[in-house]
């Protein structure tokens, strides 16, 4: 690579740096910092090719995003996702916090739901889901991507992102009800 | 007029404005007697700006240090 090059790649690659991280540890929770490894070295023989500096920082996350799928690939030994569409789809996480009412005596009954939740738990959450449903709402919801530059990150159709995308939601807002209702954050039983 | 889960249904593909022009006004009817759908609406911009408030990871200071030592040993090699 010629030194312009070298020089230009680790400026992108350092400043990006917090991002890849930040992406990884959701797309592949502990092996975050081998999957920013892999992308390192992919992108640093690749970066020659780019034509347009100005997306460097999305090629850089796409490149993350197909190592991230390269190690869920192989470490994804079952279907994962064995909700049935019916009942997914149905689902409302909002009345189901009003419904069951955790919090008595909020005002805000559906907020402190959401205050419950650290940053692990968050992270806890999202790695439960399949990673064909996180990496979408990730990089979406999370990372600011719109679905048509997501679309091209993963090479599927907008169309194909849109359902995926529909579908973790849904998951998302069911598993973080299981969740809060698993692992005590709930305070139902504190006033009864 | 829609139900309330077919509104629901398609609650924050409206907000990203996904959806048509047809059924974004067959949702926006629907919200303008439904106060319960308006409160899914409102958790729905709730749980969005939840997503992007957890989007930032810190790098611990050991990770960043091997990652760095990746790029200086990637620029080596490559000499």
């Amino acid at each position: 690579m010629a030194t312009a090059d070298a020089d230009h790649f680790r400026a992108l690659a350092t400043r990006e740096l917090p991002r890849l991280y930040s992406v990884a540890r959701r797309l592949v929770g502990p092996e975050a910092e081998d999957a920013v490894q892999d992308c390192l070295l992919k992108a640093f023989r690749g970066f020659p090719a780019l034509e347009n500096p100005d997306a460097a920082p999305a090629w850089l996350v796409t490149v993350l995003v197909n190592c991230c799928r390269d190690r869920g690939r192989r470490n994804t030994r079952r279907l994962e996702d064995s909700t049935a569409d019916e009942d997914l789809d149905r689902f409302s996480l909002y009345r189901k916090i009003a419904d069951e009412d955790p919090f008595p005596y909020s005002d805000s009954l559906h907020l402190d739901f959401l205050a419950q939740f650290s940053r692990d738990d968050v992270r806890a959450v999202l790695l439960s889901l399949p990673l064909l449903y996180r990496a979408p709402l990730v990089l979406v919801h999370m990372e600011g991507f719109s679905t048509r530059e997501v679309a091209a990150m993963l090479d599927a159709p907008v169309g194909t992102v849109l359902s995926r995308l529909h579908r973790g939601r849904k998951l998302f807002e069911r598993r973080l009800w299981d969740y809060a209702d698993e692992n005590g954050l709930l305070r139902r039983e504190a006033v009864r | 007029m829609i139900s309330c889960s077919d509104a629901v249904r398609q609650l924050w593909e409206f907000l990203d404005g996904a959806v048509t022009a047809e059924d974004r006004a067959r949702i926006e009817e629907h919200l303008a007697f439904c106060r319960r759908c308006c409160g899914e609406v409102e958790f729905a911009h709730e749980l969005r700006r939840f997503l992007a408030g957890h989007a930032a990871e810190e790098v611990p200071s050991d990770v960043l240090g091997r990652l760095r030592s990746t790029l200086d040993q990637l620029e080596e090699d490559d000499r």
